[in-house]
């Protein structure tokens, strides 16, 4: 048997925190204890046998969803994947309605006909979630289409992993986007694995991002588990979009701390690559850096943890209380009148 | 760039073609409203059926786009720009073409709004050419037959030029996905073959109308048998029901229009009066739209019928390409006639 090359983090030169606003830089790390937090809970519920449907955690991946979308601006607009709770609440879906809708109540963000692989708020810039792998590559392009003619200024973020781009959608999506030079980001979380499979064994080329220049846009690959790059690389690709320069392909790399989805351990993966991204795990490293900055402290950050940590029992309390739908729910929001 | 030699004369009692009136419809809509726009291969030279015949030169090259052959690229960017409250229509080459966009459409298109709990909406407009027109198996499909089961998506197939024009501009109005079929041998282009009847051109007025999406129209008015035909099938019932009618038999034939939503009510309506029906659909019989119809009256007019429900429909085969063999396949005027007189008999 072939085997398989493993890709062990390589950590670039931490960039310095102080050319940052300490509100930023409070928000992004927030946002990314958020989603932990979240997650960690959405599994509890799930092994207790609360929660119904599927899940698959974004657990290790909040540094590349929160610095995408803290790049972005609120009427920017994201597509989601089927690993999606954190690119929610990235974006700005609040705990409550996120959670609800895992549960299937009408209180969630798709009053419950969604689910865990649909979630999403327009409100807030989230298509709800689409689970069939590259097709919100083209859609995503769609509605950049729609932002270019209408000349609102807006961009589409396209969230994807690296195991959608071998699927034709993707590279007609890319395409178009590319001759009809649309405002739209394509950000690729590659964390190594699309279910069991390796990237290596399924691309012949090793960096996603290489694709790019066939289709004459800018392509980068970067360390996805800092979400300052990731933050300054989306920045300036949403800049380039909205400004007329089209489309930009990021590759972000990053790591999934468990399997798939909660019922895969994820055995697959040899010791050494999980160890050595266990190890750069984004959450606690970026806490550190903060620490090293004297504008916060410990005690800070701690009020900051136990303040999310009340928030995510709120949404659970919220979620539970609330109503399932009506029957006849079933029936509804088929056809638009 | 080509020209349309065809173009209608400006009297009051004009005849035209369907895609004549198609082509004045989509002007119509283009001129109304600013978000509606056409995406499609070879558009800018009119398209394979010349739907899109002289929009650029309106409309210019922001509104009339040539896309590259990726049909599941831009269905999926179609559906985008919808979301974010444009109007597309994408006019496909061959409706055949669309199973590579399948995904697109049945996966996202006609679910996104439902999964959503109605958060968005998608107004879009794919114009199909359908049907068997001499081209093989593969240039054969009637698309309308395999998207019938699919919630979420309204399907049309027009038949006559007047219906063609006022149920297109309901189409790029309606808040939803819209299928809009139009059999290859309707379209009346020019070096296209067109089905022959006394409808298959007409009149249809200057002054601006719209036709709902779900209301069907009685043909041709008859007391003894009903036949519900759409598309090319609904000019054979036609051709044949006429021909019978001089020979002292008075069938009614009635138009669906739409497929979805379907005008239930004005098939049992004609039933209850003749007793008698006979369905006719081009595509393959198994599963076809006829088969649901049959089930409708049979669960809700079965006391009033003086014979079993009959079809007429393809063969379960794929469409062959030999004259020969494809106009054996179809159903024809001589199988129609056959069913009708095989109800009258009993
Ligand atoms: C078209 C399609 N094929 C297969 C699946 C089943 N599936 C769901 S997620 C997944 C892996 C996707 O890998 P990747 O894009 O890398 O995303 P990740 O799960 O790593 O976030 C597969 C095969 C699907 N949803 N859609
Ligand atoms: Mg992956």
């Amino acid at each position: 048997m072939q085997e398989l090359s493993i890709r062990l983090p390589q950590i670039p030169d931490i960039a310095p925190l102080e050319p940052f606003d300490a509100d930023l830089l409070r928000a992004m790390y927030r946002q990314m204890v958020l989603i932990r937090q979240f997650e960690l809970k959405v599994n509890e519920l799930f092994l207790q046998g609360i929660m119904p449907g599927t899940i698959h955690l974004s657990l290790g991946q909040e540094a590349s969803v929160v610095g995408a979308c803290m790049a972005l601006e609120a009427d920017d607009v994201i597509t989601l994947t089927h690993r999606g709770h954190g690119q929610a609440l990235a974006k700005g879906l609040s705990a409550d309605s996120l959670m609800a809708e895992l549960f299937g109540k009408e209180t969630g963000c798709c009053r419950g006909k969604g689910g865990s692989l649909h979630v999403g708020d327009m409100s807030v810039g989230a298509l709800p979630a689409l689970a069939i792998v590259g097709a919100s590559s083209p859609i995503a392009a769609g509605m950049a289409f729609a932002f270019k003619r209408q000349e609102t200024g807006q961009v589409a973020l396209n969230f994807f992993g690296e195991g959608t781009v071998n699927k034709g959608d993707w590279h007609e999506a890319l395409n178009l986007a590319s001759v009809w030079k649309l405002p739209v980001v394509f950000l690729c979380e590659n964390n190594l694995y699309g279910v069991s499979t390796h990237i290596s064994e399924v691309m012949a080329i090793e960096y996603v991002a290489e694709r790019a220049s066939s289709y004459g846009m800018p392509g980068s690959t970067i360390y996805g588990n800092d979400p300052i790059i990731v933050f300054q690389t989306v920045m300036a690709a949403a800049q380039r979009a909205r400004s007329g320069g089209g489309p930009t392909l990021i590759e972000c790399l990053t790591y999934r701390r468990g399997g798939h989805k909660r019922d895969d351990p994820g055995a697959y993966r040899p010791r050494e690559e999980v160890e050595a991204w266990f190890k750069t795990d984004p959450i606690p490293a970026f806490r550190a850096r903060l620490l090293k900055d004297e504008r916060f402290s410990p005690s800070a950050l701690d009020v900051l943890e136990e303040a999310v940590t009340a928030t995510i029992d709120a949404a659970v309390d919220f979620a539970l209380a609330s109503d399932t739908p009506a029957l006849t729910a079933a029936l509804e929001f088929v056809y638009a009148d | 760039m080509l020209t349309d030699r065809t173009a209608p004369a400006q009297s009051s009692n004009r005849e035209l073609t369907i895609v004549q009136a198609l082509r004045e419809a989509v002007r119509e809509e283009m001129r109304r409203d600013e978000q509606v726009f056409v995406l499609g291969e070879d558009i800018r030279i009119g398209g394979s059926f010349l739907f899109t015949l002289g929009l650029l030169d309106e409309f210019g090259p922001e509104r009339v786009l040539n896309t590259p052959i990726s049909e599941a690229g831009f269905v999926g960017l179609a559906i985008g720009a919808a979301v974010q409250g444009m109007r597309p229509i994408i006019d496909f080459q061959y409706g055949d073409f669309i199973f590579t966009a399948f995904d697109q459409i049945i996966q996202q298109c006609a679910k996104l709004r439902y999964m959503s709990g109605g958060q968005v909406s998608i107004p879009l407009v794919f114009q199909l050419p359908t049907g068997a027109s001499g081209r093989g198996a593969q240039h054969a499909n009637s698309v309308e037959t395999i998207f019938f089961g699919i919630p979420g998506l309204k399907i049309v197939t027009p038949a006559t030029p007047y219906d063609a024009k006022g149920l297109f501009k309901s189409a790029v109005r309606d808040n939803n996905p819209v299928l809009f079929c139009v059999h290859k041998h309707l379209y009346g282009s020019k070096g296209r073959q067109l089905a022959k009847s006394s409808i298959s051109r007409g009149h249809v007025p200057e002054t601006e109308y719209l036709i709902p999406l779900g209301k069907g129209d009685i043909k041709k008015r008859g007391s003894e048998i009903t036949v519900v035909a759409n598309g090319q099938m609904l000019h054979r019932s036609l051709n044949v029901a006429e021909a019978l009618e001089s020979e002292g038999l008075s069938a009614e034939v009635v138009d669906p229009r739409c497929l979805v939503p379907f005008d239930t009510e004005l098939v049992i309506d004609s039933v209850v009066r003749t007793s008698r029906i006979v369905i006719v659909e081009e595509g393959n019989e198994r599963g076809g739209w006829g088969a649901q119809l049959a089930a409708e009256i049979a669960n809700r007019a079965i006391g009033y019928l003086d014979a079993p429900v009959l079809r007429v429909a393809s063969p379960n085969v794929p469409i062959p390409f030999s004259p020969v063999l494809e106009s054996a396949v179809i159903p024809g005027e001589s199988r129609i006639r056959s069913a009708i007189l095989e109800l009258m008999d009993q």
